[in-house]
Order: structure tokens, then C-alpha cells, then sequence
């Protein structure tokens, strides 16, 4: 079936086939292989991607749901070479370390800070338990995104 | 793993999805945000030949506060909830319990009515709606009627839902105001499936006695359950330390839980001891029944 969708920005329409996910699509057909497959049943976060400005795990939503929507997945955080100030954040406080988990993390915590700017650590830790990192532990993730809080503060529209 | 193949439709009318489900009997399923069917497909749980997306489907996303309760459309997702401004007044058990509900990327994606029809025994919904005594609200090719919660599920990931049946609300009576009210559950994770909860509401006489007291477990068997023999015990007493006891002790008589992976049967009798004693002496505060421990969380 057809699907005419929006990733980071650029149109695509592209035919797939109903059993895809989105997570699929996104790998295989785009070859946007920032987002990460890992468990394929919603446990992980590794494939979380935002759909019309919400983060969801692509690996539990089909390609065909995403019909007639904007999409945004890791590389749409990078603005060319230049990283975003999330990721930047990352690099600062070593929040990873094999970075299988990241790009999960990165989408989940962009998510929240562009709707919650002043979301404490307690919050931060909450919406992260989705999230599975093996490697580095939680607390650089968490200093990390503390740290990219005033960059979102900043860019909130009045 | 790769999803089985299977045929998707978006239909744009309830009749059209029901015909939809009716033309493939036993093989079509219905699928809104997906965040319990396509694990199920993943797992080869389910291998139906046809999915039914109601995502084209107007007027099932809706939340209506009104004099006669609360009316939640079956597409209205766990986030709807949580961010709805009259929903924390109107019924203020439904929306502690919906925060407990899986973790923040599902919770955009999950909705009430998948959680309904799913019918996992351990959800939160599913239980909410047996305590309070909910109605849900189902159409299907032979038109539209309305089962009671306690009716409506029939055992582990079993509802009396026909193979054209599709759940469209879920309808929870008036919420008086001054009523006492605690959700407790205990997972190992905030946001992970529940080992075990408890849930209760009751109303007090003029002198401070408990009336109408409702007492519901999830994850105690195959489907939730009201705790009748609990609820007897409760009305009419004053809720105190010796009330708390006796109607704790009663609740874990009442339950019959399973052992498997997570606990054991002993463990979970205990569990839902503690639970129903944590609910009641947090039912006693003006707050309300938040969580009146940490140990759920990081």
C-alpha cells in the first residue's frame, strides 16, 4: 500500500506492505538507520522516533499507521554537521557509551523537554524508565538532559 | 521478530470496520494504537489475516464529564487522560490509576478501549472498571449494547466480545465528591506490568462510617475482581487500624492468585494484604489515595 509521510522534514511516499513497522520502514526502505531496532515488542525504547510531535517505539507501529504524518527521527536532530544541543549535552557528560541505546534516548528526552522545559529530575528519571541503556547507567543521561534544559527554555515559543 | 503478514484496512465508519471484522470471522482484528496487539504479533501470539485500524474512524476519541459520570471514548489514549483538566475532579481514581499505566512512548500511542478488549488480568483500566462498577459500551453488525465490567471479562485476555464486536467507550458512574478513595499496585519498575494492586473507594455516613465501599484487585487471577467478602467487612465501620486489619486479612482470604514466574501464590496473598492496608490508610487522607510509599519508584 501507499503511504505519503513526512521525515525530518522532506516528503516521502513510498509503498509498503501492511506487516512493516514503522521502525522497518524507517531502516530498511530510507535507510535512516539511526533508529534503532532492539527487542521489537516495545520493551527496549531503542526505535523510539516522534509521530506529529509524539515520541512512540516505531517497532510498535506500523509503516501504514504513519499515513498523512511528520515523522522525526535521530537525524533530524543534527543540524548538518553541527550537533543539537541535546546531543551535544550527551558528548559533555559521557551519557554513552556502545550508543545502541541512544538514539532512543536522545528522541524520548527531545520529546519531553520541547513539552516540558522545566521538567525536573525526578520527572527526567520517570519518562527514562521506558528507556533501556545496558552500559553507562542512568545518572549521565540524567545530568546530561538537565544540563540541555536551558537550550529548550530558550527555544519555547511564546 | 518480523510481524506474520496479514491485510490492513482503514475504514472510515464503526459499520464498515464491523463488516470488515465480520468478513474474515476469527481471523480479523482491530487495531487503534497497537501497544498490546503488536507485541502479540511479534510473539506470534496472534496471527490474524486481517488488521482493522480505526484510526480513520470519527468521534471515538472523546472524554465527557458529565452528570451522569464519565464517558471515555474507546480511542482516547492513557495521555488524553493524563492531561485533561476536569478528569483529576471528576474521577480522580481513574486518573492515579491511569498513571501507573506502561511507560511515556506507549502511553501517546495506548488507548482505554485496546486495554479494555485486550484484558490483560494484571491492567490497570480493566481494573478500574470492575471496581467502579463501569459500563462498556461494544457495537457490532446486530447494533450496539452495553455490558457491565464485571461481565465483560471472562478470563485471561478473554471478553465476551463477538469476533464483530468492536468496543466503543467505556461509561463510569458519578463520582460524589467527598468520596475516600487509594490506588496501590506494586511492579518492579514504575511503568512495567503490576505484580499485583488494589483499588477501593467508599462513601462515609454522617458519623464516619464506611458505606458503599467497593474493593477490586489486578493480577490476583485471570481477570481483575471485586473483593465482596472485604467490602462487607468495611461498610460500616470506621476505618481505623483494627478496621484496617480485618478488611487486609479478609482481602487476602478472598483472592486465589496464581504462581508463576514473578510470585508465588503466598507471596501474592501477602502482597495484597499490605496493598489493600496501603490503600485504606491512604484513603483516610485528605489528599486523596496517591501512593503514600516510595517503594515503586527509581
Amino acid at each position: 500500500m501507499l503511504i505519503r509521510i513526512e521525515v525530518n522534514g522532506d516528503p516521502v511516499s513510498a509503498t509498503v506492505d501492511p506487516r512493516n513497522t514503522l521502525a522497518e520502514f524507517l531502516r530498511y526502505q530510507l535507510r535512516l538507520t539511526g533508529t534503532h531496532i532492539g527487542c521489537e515488542h516495545g520493551v527496549c525504547g531503542a526505535c523510539t522516533v516522534l509521530v506529529d510531535g509524539a515520541a512512540v517505539r516505531s517497532c510498535l507501529m506500523l509503516a501504514a499507521q504513519a499515513d498523512q504524518s511528520q515523522v522525526m527521527t535521530v537525524e533530524g536532530l543534527a543540524d548538518d554537521a553541527e550537533l543539537g544541543p541535546l546531543q551535544t549535552a550527551f558528548r559533555k557528560h559521557h551519557a554513552l557509551q556502545c550508543g545502541f541505546c541512544t538514539p532512543g534516548i536522545l528522541m524520548t528526552m527531545h520529546a519531553l523537554l520541547s513539552e516540558e522545559p522545566e521538567a525536573d529530575r525526578a520527572r527526567i528519571r520517570e519518562v527514562l524508565s521506558g528507556n533501556l541503556c545496558r552500559c553507562t547507567g542512568y545518572i549521565p543521561i540524567v545530568d546530561a538532559v538537565f544540563d540541555a534544559r536551558s537550550s529548550y527554555q530558550k527555544n519555547r515559543p511564546e | 521478530m518480523k510481524l506474520p503478514p496479514f491485510k490492513y484496512a482503514s475504514p472510515e465508519t464503526l459499520n464498515e470496520a464491523v463488516q470488515l471484522l465480520a468478513s474474515r470471522p476469527g481471523e480479523a482484528k482491530v487495531i487503534s494504537g497497537g501497544q498490546s496487539l503488536v507485541p502479540m504479533l511479534a510473539f506470534r501470539l496472534a496471527a490474524p489475516s486481517l488488521l482493522v485500524d480505526l484510526r480513520k474512524v470519527a468521534g471515538l476519541n472523546e472524554i465527557d464529564v458529565t452528570d451522569h459520570g464519565v464517558r471515555l471514548g474507546a480511542m482516547v489514549r492513557w495521555c488524553d487522560i493524563e492531561r485533561h483538566s476536569q478528569l483529576g475532579l471528576a474521577h480522580p481514581l481513574l486518573v492515579e490509576a491511569v498513571s501507573h499505566v506502561a511507560h511515556y512512548q506507549i502511553r501517546n500511542r495506548g488507548t482505554v478501549g485496546g486495554s479494555i478488549a485486550h484484558a490483560d488480568p494484571a491492567a490497570e483500566l480493566p481494573g478500574i472498571a470492575v471496581t467502579c462498577g463501569a459500563t462498556i459500551c461494544i457495537h457490532g453488525l446486530s447494533g450496539d449494547r452495553v455490558v457491565n465490567a464485571e461481565e465483560f471479562f471472562t478470563g485471561a485476555l478473554t471478553t465476551i466480545l463477538s469476533e464483530d464486536e468492536i468496543v466503543t467507550a467505556i461509561q463510569f458512574p458519578p463520582w460524589p465528591a467527598k468520596r475516600r478513595w487509594s490506588f496501590q499496585e506494586f511492579a518492579r519498575r514504575r511503568g512495567d506490568f503490576a505484580v499485583a494492586g488494589a483499588m477501593l473507594f467508599f462513601d462515609e455516613d454522617t458519623d464516619g462510617r464506611a458505606r458503599g465501599a467497593h474493593i477490586g484487585v489486578i493480577g490476583m487471577g485471570d481477570r481483575p475482581e471485586r473483593l465482596r467478602p472485604a467490602e462487607n467487612i468495611l461498610n460500616g465501620r470506621m476505618v481505623d487500624v483494627q478496621t484496617i486489619a480485618l478488611v487486609a486479612n479478609a482481602a487476602a482470604k478472598t483472592v486465589d492468585p496464581p504462581t508463576d514466574i514473578h510470585a508465588t501464590t503466598d507471596y501474592r496473598r501477602a502482597l495484597v494484604a499490605t496493598l489493600v492496608e496501603r490503600a485504606l490508610k491512604a484513603s483516610n487522607k485528605s489528599e486523596g489515595g496517591r501512593a503514600i510509599t516510595d517503594v515503586n519508584s527509581y
